[in-house]
């Protein structure tokens, strides 16, 4: 290869592993991708200024200081991060060292894979729209390579590779409906995967959900087969903790498998379906209470629902709640004890308080009445509370009176603990915002909440949320509705819907039909739609057949079309002529291109000696008839049938 | 392959190949440009010969214009020749009181134009006008050229000192561009020892005459193009407009040029038709010069046959 052809196609190489490396900048280790950046700057300016390549001397240690450079930034090299990583710097390298042909090709399949790895980190619509852009360049390189003369211009090579890949297109659709799914990942994804992202912890104090309230992601979706229910009702059950350690309220032991349920639905149950965002814990979320979780995970005596796993992929999962019930059940005196635990020491005044109420009143309700009553008279809702010292609940209570749920729900726990009432801390999120885009329930971080649960003879836990007591409109129209409009809620929590949110909501309802069709297609999700298009059920093997069918189907079509725009050959001359170097090609005698008839036939002779005389017969007939305007159809229609190259 | 010798003239195929072997014994080892350099007479064309000094260029048309039984002149260009060197000029005769008309060296069969591209523009295009028209208008009387005539240029290396590059659209008249090249060893040896070259031109026999050659010159017209070898012609043209490769393509003068030159060609072989295969044969030769790549250099007429198919 030429310096200047190997220049050209050098170019759309290294502009489409840059394009490919753009998304990698947001995910990898900066100096990553920068380093791989410079090393293609200097290939291309190597290949511009026409000076030599480095030599092993040079690119031994960049690779060996690469490698061990992503030892220390990830620890070691497995992992998504490490692994995409070393891929990234690895082909950067690879282009110092392009010198043909192949290992042009060799650069543009890494450059493949690669477009791939950025799916391992993100699988949004945006990305795989951009995507397309480095796979076209990448295909224009191959195009560019098989050109021997560098033929077609930039704007055609690129105008090719993109008509290459919208014929690969109904192969893809045809492949992604119908290539059997396995349930689970094909493979293990890496532990790192899930990094990052957003959600409920596993621990409650002061501050912690007011912060994670300030984030505008989608913690999950939900779809009601009916009416939406009102959003008063929208308590989404997340995790309940029972230990509080003075400043920290946790779950305090594993939660136990239910046993035996107290549950008594005094309505139908609703039913609706969730589309889980990763959150990289086990709970799944329902409404209170949950009466159909089993296809989804686990039930805890405590009514949480945990998958077998941590949720480290989008989950989409069929519930049904119930939410009016009755919930009888008894406490044992396990139970008992971890739902009256408190520390031993701290907030002697919150104490002295619950056991004057405890004096005074005749029942636990009375009690709750005046924790409740108290909250009412003086108590602010506020995503900014003021810091609290040693004794927490004692400070909120007495002092700062300022606080978000998680405070008003630990400190009315804490109380009720103190009067002999057993109490748990229960979050999750309350409400949601309906899309008017789309009929669906967005919940989002901001939603995110934490009430209380008291267990009372005779009646079982109830829910008792104080936050309501404080500020009813945060149950009843959502966390903005609540909230002084100065203080920072994220944007998309405001209820005024401004063309921003419009556009935002719009946008949802779009990644939602993608999470849901597309990365949501998982093997269920497959086998019902093709049984509902096909109207039986479909099993693996139609699935297998329906899929080569379709495949022929869409090969046929488009060889058809191909085909039809060929030149169609009218000239019978000219038929009986092509039935003759088809023959001859049979035997590996094969027409180079433009070469004309008669030379063709003088190589065809030197080939085969001894049909030399019937080739050359037929060509004469054949250049006679085709361009001296005589009549030779019949005798050469003849000959050629009788010719046999073997 | 024996050829299909044509019916009505089988001796017209035998004139031309003692015509070849006639040039062949004086221009040792060029048989390939000999057959070029006659298919572009047969086909009526004006032919360019590009090579260094001393390649034997000047002797090609000495010989061809001998062989063919032609009247021959000669005319060196140089940077201080008038059009009046080459067309003639009219003097006052005062014996007849009248001006006399003194035709130039342009009247007669063969014009050899030697080192056209070292004669201003002037003079040059003053050459290439006549090529065109085959006759002269002066203060009114047109003249008529003798038939057959034509010129064979020969040029320098347009890079060579004190040279003006022919146009394009004055290349574009010659049908046919040649080059002679460096003899092979066998030749420049027989050459070194007089056994070829100008020392024996003068033994070299007219084979035909100018009568021969119009005859020869009209069997050409009368070579059939088929359908089908029209289509290749078109493409070949179509190719050469498209093709990014090059920012000249082919102009419909040229179109024309090709087929006769095919035509030509065919007869040479002894075929009353032409086929693809004379098409390619001398499209480098009628195409090179017409040609311009996209950096604006000569492009080579080789990429135009490979990127057609044959229809």
């Amino acid at each position: 290869m030429t310096e200047q052809k190997l220049m050209l196609h050098l170019r759309w190489l290294l502009r489409a592993l840059a394009l490919v490396l753009a998304p990698f900048m947001f995910q990898l280790t900066p100096w990553v991708p920068l380093m791989a950046l410079l090393l293609g700057i200097w290939r291309y300016w190597l290949a511009y200024r026409q000076q030599p390549l480095p030599g092993m001397k040079i690119l031994a240690p960049l690779t060996i200081v690469g490698a061990l450079g992503i030892l220390a930034s990830h620890g070691g090299i497995f992992g998504r991060d490490a692994g995409v990583a070393l891929l990234v710097l690895m082909a950067a390298l690879k282009t110092m060292e392009t010198r043909t042909r192949r290992d042009i090709t060799l650069a543009v399949f890494l450059g493949y894979f690669l477009c791939v790895c950025v799916f391992l980190f993100t699988q949004s619509i945006l990305v795989a729209g951009y995507i397309v852009v480095p796979l076209v360049m990448l295909t224009a390189t191959l195009v560019s390579l098989s050109q021997p003369g560098g033929g077609l211009s930039g704007g055609a090579k690129l105008k090719l590779a993109g008509l290459m890949l919208m014929q690969a297109v109904p192969v893809m659709l045809v492949l992604f409906v119908l290539f059997p799914r396995v349930p689970g990942p094909l493979w293990g994804l890496p532990e790192d995967m899930a990094r990052g992202q957003t959600g409920l912890s596993e621990d409650m104090s002061p501050g912690s959900i007011s912060e994670l309230s300030k984030s505008d992601a989608v913690a999950f979706r939900a779809v009601f087969k009916g009416q939406v229910p009102e959003s008063s009702k929208l308590y989404w059950r997340g995790p309940v903790f029972w230990h509080y350690d003075g400043r920290t309220w946790r779950a305090g032991q594993p939660p136990k498998p239910a046993g035996e349920t107290h549950l008594q639905p005094l309505t139908a149950p609703m039913e609706y379906t969730v589309t889980l965002e990763p959150h990289n814990k086990s709970w799944l979320f329902f409404l209170d209470l949950p009466t159909h979780w089993q296809t989804a995970g686990q039930l805890t005596a405590d009514y949480q629902v945990l998958s077998r796993e941590p949720v480290r992929q989008r989950l989409r999962y069929d519930a049904a709640s119930t939410l009016h019930y009755l919930e009888r059940s008894q406490l044992d005196a396990t139970t008992r004890h971890r739902a009256l635990q408190l520390p031993t020491v701290g907030n002697p005044k919150t104490r002295q308080l619950a056991a004057q109420w405890k004096a005074e009143s005749p029942t636990p309700q009375a009690i709750i009445q005046r924790a409740l009553q108290m909250y009412r008279d003086g108590f602010t809702y506020t995503l900014n509370p003021p810091q609290l010292g040693a004794s927490p609940i004692d400070g909120f209570l007495f002092d700062t009176k300022r606080g978000f749920c998680e405070h008003f729900a630990g400190s009315f726990v804490f109380l009720m603990r103190a009067a002999g009432i057993p109490a748990r801390v229960v979050t999750g999120y309350q409400g949601g915002q309906s899309n008017p885009m789309s009929d669906y329930l967005i919940v989002r971080q901001s939603d995110a909440h934490a009430w209380a649960e008291v267990w009372l003879q005779d009646e079982g836990w109830i829910r008792i949320d104080p936050t309501a007591a404080v500020a009813p409109q945060r149950v009843e129209r959502g966390i903005a509705a609540a909230i002084p409009a100065t203080e920072p809620l994220p944007a998309l929590a405001r209820p005024e819907l401004t063309w921003i949110k419009r556009f935002n909501l719009g946008w949802d309802a779009v990644n939602n039909g993608w999470n849901q069709w597309v990365l949501g297609y998982n093997d269920q999700r497959q086998a019902a739609f093709l049984s509902k298009l096909a109207g039986t059920k479909v099993d693996w093997g139609d699935m297998a057949r329906w899929l080569v069918i379709l495949l022929s189907l869409v090969v046929a079509a488009i060889a058809g079309l191909m085909l039809r725009n060929m030149p169609r050959q009218t000239d019978p001359v000219q038929r009986q002529w092509l039935r003759f170097v088809e023959k001859l090609a049979r035997v590996g005698i094969v027409p180079k291109p433009a070469e004309g008839p008669k030379d063709f036939a003088a190589r065809a002779a030197l080939q085969l000696p001894g049909k030399q005389a019937a080739i050359e017969h037929i060509t004469r007939l054949y250049l006679q008839s085709r361009y001296g305007g005589r009549k030779g159809l019949a005798d050469l229609h003849r000959r050629v049938r009788e010719f046999q190259p073997r | 392959m024996d050829d299909h010798l044509m019916e009505s003239a089988p001796t017209m195929h035998q004139t031309l190949q003692n015509i070849i072997a006639a040039c062949n014994r004086v221009i040792l080892g060029k048989e390939p440009q000999i057959r070029l350099a006659l298919a572009c007479i047969l086909a009526r064309g004006h032919l360019l010969i590009e090579d260094l000094p001393g390649m034997g260029k000047t002797t090609l048309a000495h010989t061809l214009a001998q062989v063919l039984g032609l009247e021959f002149r000669r005319v060196q260009f140089t940077s201080d020749l008038l059009p009046a060197d080459i067309l003639g000029v009219s003097v006052y005769d005062r014996n007849a009181a009248a001006f006399k008309f003194h035709p130039g060296p342009v009247f007669t069969h063969v014009l050899l134009a030697d080192e056209v591209n070292r004669a201003t523009p002037k003079t040059q295009s003053a050459l290439l006008e006549v090529m065109e028209e085959r006759q002269m208008t002066m203060e009114g009387e047109t003249r008529k050229l003798p038939e057959p005539f034509f010129v064979i240029a020969t040029q320098n290396p347009t890079t060579h000192i004190g040279t003006f590059p022919l146009p394009e659209s004055q290349l574009d008249r010659f049908l046919m561009r040649i080059r002679l090249g460096y003899p092979d060893a066998r030749s420049e040896r027989h050459l070194l020892a007089a056994q070829g070259g100008r020392a024996i031109l003068p033994t070299a026999a007219a084979v035909t005459d100018a009568a021969g050659l119009i005859r020869l010159q009209a069997a050409v017209t009368e070579i059939r193009v088929a359908d089908a070898l029209l289509d290749y012609l078109q493409a070949l043209l179509e190719a050469s407009r498209r093709d990014p490769r090059l920012e000249m393509g082919l102009s419909p003068r040229a179109g024309l040029a090709l087929k006769q030159a095919a035509q030509a060609w065919a007869l040479m072989q002894g075929r009353d038709f032409a086929i693809p295969e004379d098409v390619q044969a001398v499209l480098p030769s009628v195409a090179g010069h017409r040609l311009i790549n996209a950096e604006g250099g000569p492009a080579d007429a080789s990429v135009l046959l490979n990127s057609v198919a044959i229809p």
